[in-house]
């Protein structure tokens, strides 16, 4: 009998791997599309003093793009980032995540600043309100502060030219 | 036209490895000598075959045959030769292809070195191999089919990731194959053991080679991907555990507690049921992390293209050979015997506990790797389990194993006296405790991890120095296995101090600098000369020079890059490294600052003591297995064999 118990487990995992093939791990529905973009006022990265919020966003498309220094998955989509900043009209503004200020600052002096400006949540707050699932997460906010898009996980050369260009172009119409 | 003709020979790859699967096999339960016979040239032509296909592969990279579609998405008119032989491997297609090659490339090793072996066994082996052939090979043709043609014909190609445009990535990939994929070979041994229902000392007698050499292989492999993460992702880091490189460090610490287990096997006939799973077990992460890699479930930094057939046929494939294998198990094991009995404190203790922590290891990295997608597909929540995870994992365990390093050479087989183990380490024992206690001090500082790192580094080595001289005392020839395994196992202690030793006292500076500023790390300085343009093969570059100093005198001029590849406007930095025995000074170009007027660039500089011992334990591990694969008894064994089977025959 108990030589049956490596199939026994086995069989457990490929249970498990089926059904992970029919999630796709980097899309995750979100009940938050269509809503509006929950409100904070956060201190702005390195000028604690100065506050930003989303109601001042109102009447403009921008982007939230939810990272944090210790993010391995965030610097291979961060060259896209900066790529992008440099010759967008959409501005993107970061929420650095649970994260050191310092270790964000440098982080963001060694791999270059995409982000209008980046503030801090700390203690993962407004990631709650938000449902962050993990970090990078990057939201799109039309002009009327509510969340069109949600792309978990890096932003990819094809999401960028596919989706998120796209739907840019038309809400800025 | 070539192109096709890869493709022909692919499908009369799959023809041949049915025929080497199904035949042999049969043959060998039937005890039918015709069939049996089969097996060699069988194998040695699907070899043949494969080798077609994929030299037909590489003529059209080299050829820049954009008409293929895997070449146009890989490769770039402008991409230097070496990376178009290179790019062969560089996406899903080709990766698989090499998988293949290597696959087949070790059956025709074990067609040719099994001279020796009962035909029924080698029948089976091989007919095994064929079977596992005759998936990949459905697999390939099927969803993965590197021979697509495009129409219309672009008129270049999408160009091979800048990340895989580097030398390590020329021999990493195959090194990481001939490993993974080396384990087949144990585990076909394994299964045709089950089948034959002959597990003995013989058995584990023919599979230890095999097993140790995919083990240098993984062993390498895994080394040179460390290395090339290293110093081509720029953050100086040398393991992220990611999904991928998970996948390759299960297989090894797997097959590492197989060469152990085996050994036991071997000399003691004790562990039978326990050896055949772990083979199977190495062989089926092997799997697994093809089945990870290709398939998406996971997101990683290596995330490749996917398409859900690809991922639902691999399943398919895994469960059927995995499953098939682990009922053969579950069927012929009760019928093991036990082999021979052991006292509390012994060296079959000693080593089983070594497999037990090993595979705990293992099952705690695969656990920390499907985690995310567990709790997934439970609905619960989507999350990733990071670097924190596996480190408070893997150092509780890792301690106790180190320990038995120093420990285990010192243990007899059967039964250990307490008293007479005691005796034969204890001059190891204060070696240890300096190490452990003011060691530290002489670099710098000491907190416990140090301590302990290198506690247990020094522990290793002091006790295999006294189990070297008490045999040299023994005197008489000393087999090339007892070299190899001390070998190894001072390989791990050096491996131990690089990791204490960089993890405890590494030090990171980001600065902003200007022509003539200088920046100091440990005693040496840098000073920033500036940035220059320099045009590449197939990327424009902005290279600096940091001039690198120690107590006034120049040493030499540093050159990190930050290069653009033309083709697909992607930035990459090049880290430029002095790279000595004790440190490497790591230096990396940041972005230009204030638009780049002021010639200011931010730079980061590391100072790594000690990192290099990472990959030069590493490298001990591979010559020790080296070592120990070649030893005298395999060969000998095998003439004496040999002999004797010539002596009936005549």
């Amino acid at each position: 009998m108990r030589f049956l118990i490596p199939l026994g487990l086995f069989l457990l995992l490929v249970g498990f791997l089926a059904a992970g093939l029919k999630l796709d791990p980097r899309e995750v529905p979100s009940p938050l599309i269509g809503k509006p973009a929950p409100g904070f006022a956060l201190p702005q990265l390195g000028a604690p003093s100065a506050r930003f919020s989303p109601v001042d966003m109102k009447g403009k498309v921008w982007m939230l793009n939810v990272w944090a220094s210790w993010c391995v998955s965030c610097r291979e989509e961060h060259p896209l980032l900066v790529e992008f900043s440099r010759n967008a009209t959409t501005p993107i503004y970061g929420l650095d995540y649970k994260d050191q200020p310092a270790d964000a600052e440098r982080w963001l002096k060694q791999f270059g600043n995409p982000y209008a400006l980046s503030v801090a949540d700390a203690d993962g707050r407004v990631g709650i309100d938000y449902g962050v699932y993990g970090v990078p997460e990057t939201y799109i906010i039309d002009k009327q502060g509510v969340i069109r898009y949600k792309q978990i996980g890096p932003v990819t050369p094809e999401v960028l030219s596919n989706k998120i260009q796209p739907l840019l172009a038309e809400l800025n119409k | 036209m070539i192109p096709e003709l890869g493709h022909f020979a692919l499908i009369l790859a799959l023809l041949v490895a049915a025929v080497q699967g199904v035949l042999p096999l049969v043959g060998a339960q039937r005890n039918s000598g015709a069939w049996m016979a089969l097996a060699r040239p069988a194998a040695r032509t699907q070899f043949t075959m494969i080798v077609v296909a994929f030299a037909c592969l590489t003529y059209a990279f080299v050829n820049d045959d954009f008409s293929v579609k895997y070449v146009f998405e890989h490769s770039n008119s402008q991409l230097p030769l070496v990376y178009r032989f290179a790019a062969v491997w560089g996406g899903h297609e080709g990766s698989l292809l090499l998988w293949m090659l290597m696959l087949s490339g070790w059956t025709f090793a074990v067609s040719l070195l099994s001279r020796t072996l009962p035909l029924a066994m080698v029948a089976r082996v091989i007919a095994v191999l064929g079977l596992v052939s005759c998936g990949f090979l459905l697999f390939i043709l099927l969803t993965s089919d590197p021979f697509e043609r495009l129409l219309p014909v672009p008129a270049d190609g999408a160009d091979l990731n800048p990340l895989l445009q580097d030398p390590g990535l020329v021999i990493h990939p195959p090194m990481l194959y001939m490993g993974y994929v080396g384990f087949s070979v144990a585990f076909a041994f394994a299964i045709a053991a089950l089948i034959a229902g002959q597990l003995d000392a013989a058995w584990a007698r023919w599979s230890r080679p095999w097993t140790t050499a995919a083990w240098i292989f993984l062993t390498l492999g895994i080394a040179l991907g460390s290395g090339w993460a290293y110093y081509t992702l720029g953050w100086g880091g040398w393991w992220f555990w990611d999904p991928v490189e998970n996948a390759s460090f299960m297989p090894w610490l797997v097959g590492t507690a197989l060469i152990h287990s085996l050994a036991v096997t071997e000399k003691r006939g004790a562990f039978k049921n326990w050896t055949v799973l772990l083979a199977i077990g190495a062989f089926s992460l092997s799997l697994l992390g093809t089945f990870l890699v290709r398939s998406g479930v996971l997101t990683s930094v290596h995330a490749f293209a996917t398409d859900p057939r690809r991922g639902i046929f691999v399943l398919v494939f895994l469960t059927l050979v995995i499953g098939s294998s682990l009922t053969l198990f579950a069927w012929r094991a009760p019928k093991v015997g036990l082999g021979g009995k052991f006292g509390l404190l012994s060296r079959e203790t000693l080593l089983l506990t070594n497999n037990v922590l090993l595979l705990v290891a293992a099952a705690s990295v695969l656990l920390g790797t499907l985690y995310p997608l567990l709790l997934d597909a439970l609905g619960l929540a989507k999350l990733s389990v990071g670097p924190p995870y596996f480190q408070t994992v893997f150092v509780p365990l890792m301690a106790p194993l180190l320990f038995l390093i120093g420990l285990g050479p010192s243990s007899r087989w059967k039964q250990s006296e307490p008293a007479e183990m005691f005796k034969r380490v204890r001059f190891a024992i204060p070696f240890a405790l300096i190490g452990g206690i003011v060691l530290p001090f002489a670099f710098g500082n000491w907190t416990p991890l140090i301590g302990l790192g290198l506690l247990l580094a020094v522990w290793i080595a002091a006790a295999t120095a006294l189990d070297i001289r008490r045999r040299f005392a023994a005197g008489g020839n000393i087999p090339r296995a007892f070299w190899g395994m001390h070998l190894a196992h001072i390989g791990i202690a050096v491996f131990v101090v690089g990791v204490t030793l960089v993890k405890g006292y590494e030090t990171e500076k980001d600065v902003r600098m200007e022509p003539g500023d200088t920046v100091t790390a440990g005693s040496y300085s840098l000073r920033f000369l500036g940035v220059k343009p320099v045009p590449g093969p197939n990327y424009r570059s902005d290279m600096a020079d940091i001039e690198l100093s120690q107590d006034g005198r120049v040493l030499r001029v540093l050159n990190p890059e930050k290069r653009v590849f033309l083709s697909q406007e992607m930035p990459m930095t090049i880290a430029a490294i002095d790279a000595g025995p004790f440190r490497d000074i790591y230096v990396a170009l940041g972005e230009p600052l204030a638009g780049g007027t002021t010639g200011a660039w931010s730079v980061r500089v590391h100072y790594k003591p000690f990192v290099d011992w990472i990959w030069g334990g590493c490298l001990l591990m591979a010559l020790g297995g080296l070592l120990a694969a070649s030893d005298r008894r395999y060969r000998v064994h095998a003439q004496v064999t040999a002999a004797g089977t010539e002596g009936v025959r005549a």
